[in-house]
């Protein structure tokens, strides 16, 4: 082989068959657009048929205002409990070596390969009226299947492994060199998680618990058992979509949806600014 | 039975101990249960629950449409992740921040949107009922649903691997005379296996359990197109707590039993 056909197969290796090129870029534009953009035209077009009007008359209706606050509360108490799990479980894994370990992160990702279904299932065997707790929690009048504490349990099931998920990797990324030196200078357990922990994971945190509220906010199966779909109590807003859609209201549905639509597109462009940062941030450690 | 990696990091005990209460209370209390339930019927119960033909019906559904639906991802969410590592072109940015849309959106809402494109007065529907196909309402729709919720997790397993593949090992296939499928057959397969592996898996498991977005496209007919998990609240509707639990006991346990087979193959490819 001489040197002028070496250069050309090194050439035409990085820049790679230009009709093949252009072939797989109209490709990936196709299936964004029919996968993705085409549906996400539908809710809008769907919601607005008849006019801005009947949109707000659907979207400030009391029973999706209710709804709204209802996802609101959830999102609100499993969120932080959520965040403060994943902080918890990624310290004890990625600071310290046990046994054990391999099983313990097995079982923080399980909720994500259960059902949502049996999700809200098995805290219904627990707490439903013929549960195991059934009669004890009827004499004391507390109720949690079929009202807001079922709902709340339901969306902590399934949101369970998304903060701790991006924080292990990154925390085991980054080991212990730096807490051990605020040690040694004398900071104590909070002040060196404070000052020198929370600043190194803090964009890691803000992504994974940007991905835990829209999972928590958009839960549909598992807080469907366990709701008992009472107007204007146990509503969520993605049940209330389901409630007007099989009303056959697909105006008001498609409102309401567009409204979940709205929230799920800031959720994109909260990840996708704390990824920009986090990507940075690696950057930069790389460079050192 | 413990040991630090460094003895001046405080925090242990509570860490874990937290970390294990709260998945004990949260997770693995509420999951036990479920088997405890199971208990109530005896094992030729158990076998009559589940060998019912319209459990085996909505299991096959389930498993076969979440398979294709993996499949498809697995084609095209390579296409996407090959495209937006290796190109630039215009409106590279906005296709990479909207292929976590379906994650950030809502299953019900992804339902009725998808329902109504696919629907035979709807946009893709109508033209699909010209040549006489008919998508929603049959394992076509379902298997269509699955593919968009599922659709980022292929794309973003095998993203990063692609993007730390050195371009000069091609190049130098390609100086040594390689074509490119020979490239593609001896560089980036095995490179990009073990991650695409992953990618499919967590959309199988995903599909097979997902409820939201297939209930409004699916027409829910038992026998035809019934998944698994809405059978599960069929029986709940009924009252009939064991017959939901014995359901719910069969698909944990045949999807345990898949992603297994799958991490398996795994690891006999990363270690040949």
């Amino acid at each position: 082989m001489t040197s002028a056909t070496l250069t050309a197969n090194a050439n035409s290796a990085r820049r790679g068959n230009p009709l093949a090129r252009r072939l797989l870029i109209a490709g990936a534009w196709l299936v964004f657009a029919l996968f993705l953009l085409l549906p996400l035209l539908v809710v809008l077009s769907e919601a607005f048929k008849q006019g801005v009007g009947t949109f707000f008359t659907a979207i400030l209706e009391p029973d999706a205002i209710s709804a709204l606050k209802l996802t609101l509360t959830a999102v609100a108490i499993a969120v932080p409990l959520n965040l403060v799990f994943g902080v918890s479980a990624a310290w004890c894994v990625s600071k310290y070596e046990f046994t054990g370990k391999s099983l313990l992160v097995t079982l923080i990702d399980l909720p994500f390969s259960v059902s949502p279904v049996i999700a809200g299932l098995i805290y219904v065997l627990l707490f439903g009226a013929q549960g195991y707790f059934g009669q004890w929690l009827s004499d004391h009048d507390i109720q949690i299947v079929f009202a807001i504490p079922g709902i709340v349990l339901a969306t902590i099931f399934v949101t369970v492994p998304f903060v701790a998920r991006e924080l292990i990797p990154l925390m085991q990324e980054q080991g212990t060199q730096e807490e051990e030196a605020a040690r040694l200078l004398g900071a104590n357990g909070w002040q060196m998680f404070w000052h020198v922990t929370l600043p190194n994971i803090k964009w890691g945190l803000i992504y994974g618990v940007v991905l835990c509220t829209a999972r928590a906010m958009g839960e549909f199966g598992a807080v469907s058992v366990v709701s008992g779909h009472i107007r204007g109590l146990t509503n969520t807003l993605p049940l209330h979509v389901e409630i007007l859609y099989n009303e056959y209201n697909h105006v008001a549905a498609f409102s309401v949806a567009s409204l979940l639509l709205a929230l799920a597109l800031i959720i994109l462009l909260l990840k996708q600014w704390s990824e920009a940062r986090l990507s940075r941030l690696k950057s930069n450690a790389d460079e050192e | 039975m413990s040991r630090r990696i460094s003895p001046v990091i405080p925090g242990f005990g509570l860490t874990l101990g937290y970390t294990l209460v709260y998945l004990s209370l949260l997770v693995l209390i509420p999951l036990g249960a479920l088997f405890l339930k199971t208990t109530d019927l005896t094992w030729a119960q158990f076998i009559q629950v589940i060998s019912a033909p319209r459990v085996l019906a909505a299991l096959k559904l389930s498993f076969s449409t979440a398979f294709f639906a993996a499949l498809i991802n697995g084609v095209i969410g390579t296409l996407l992740a090959w495209v937006l590592v290796r190109y630039t072109f215009p409106g590279r940015k906005i296709i990479d921040a909207m292929i976590d849309l379906p994650f950030a959106l809502p299953t019900a809402v992804a339902g009725i949107a998808l329902t109504a494109l696919y629907a035979p007065k709807g946009l893709i529907g109508s033209l699909a009922a010209d040549i006489g196909l008919k998508i929603a309402y049959t394992p076509l729709g379902i298997t269509l649903a699955l593919t968009f919720v599922t659709l980022p997790f292929v794309v973003r397993t095998v993203q990063p691997v692609l993007a730390d593949i050195p371009r000069e090992v091609e190049e130098a296939a390609a100086c040594l005379g390689a074509k490119p499928l020979q490239v593609a057959r001896h560089v980036l397969l095995p490179a990009l296996l073990p991650a695409w592996l992953t990618g499919f898996a967590l959309a199988f498991a995903r599909g097979v359990g997902e409820y939201g977005s297939v209930i409004f496209i699916a027409g829910n007919m038992p026998m035809k197109t019934e998944i698994l998990p809405l059978l599960i609240m069929v029986k709940l509707d009924q009252y009939d707590y064991t017959g939901a639990t014995a359901i719910g006991v069969l698909m944990l346990v045949v999807s345990f039993i898949l992603l297994l087979a799958i991490n398996l193959l795994q690891r006999r490819i990363e270690t040949p």
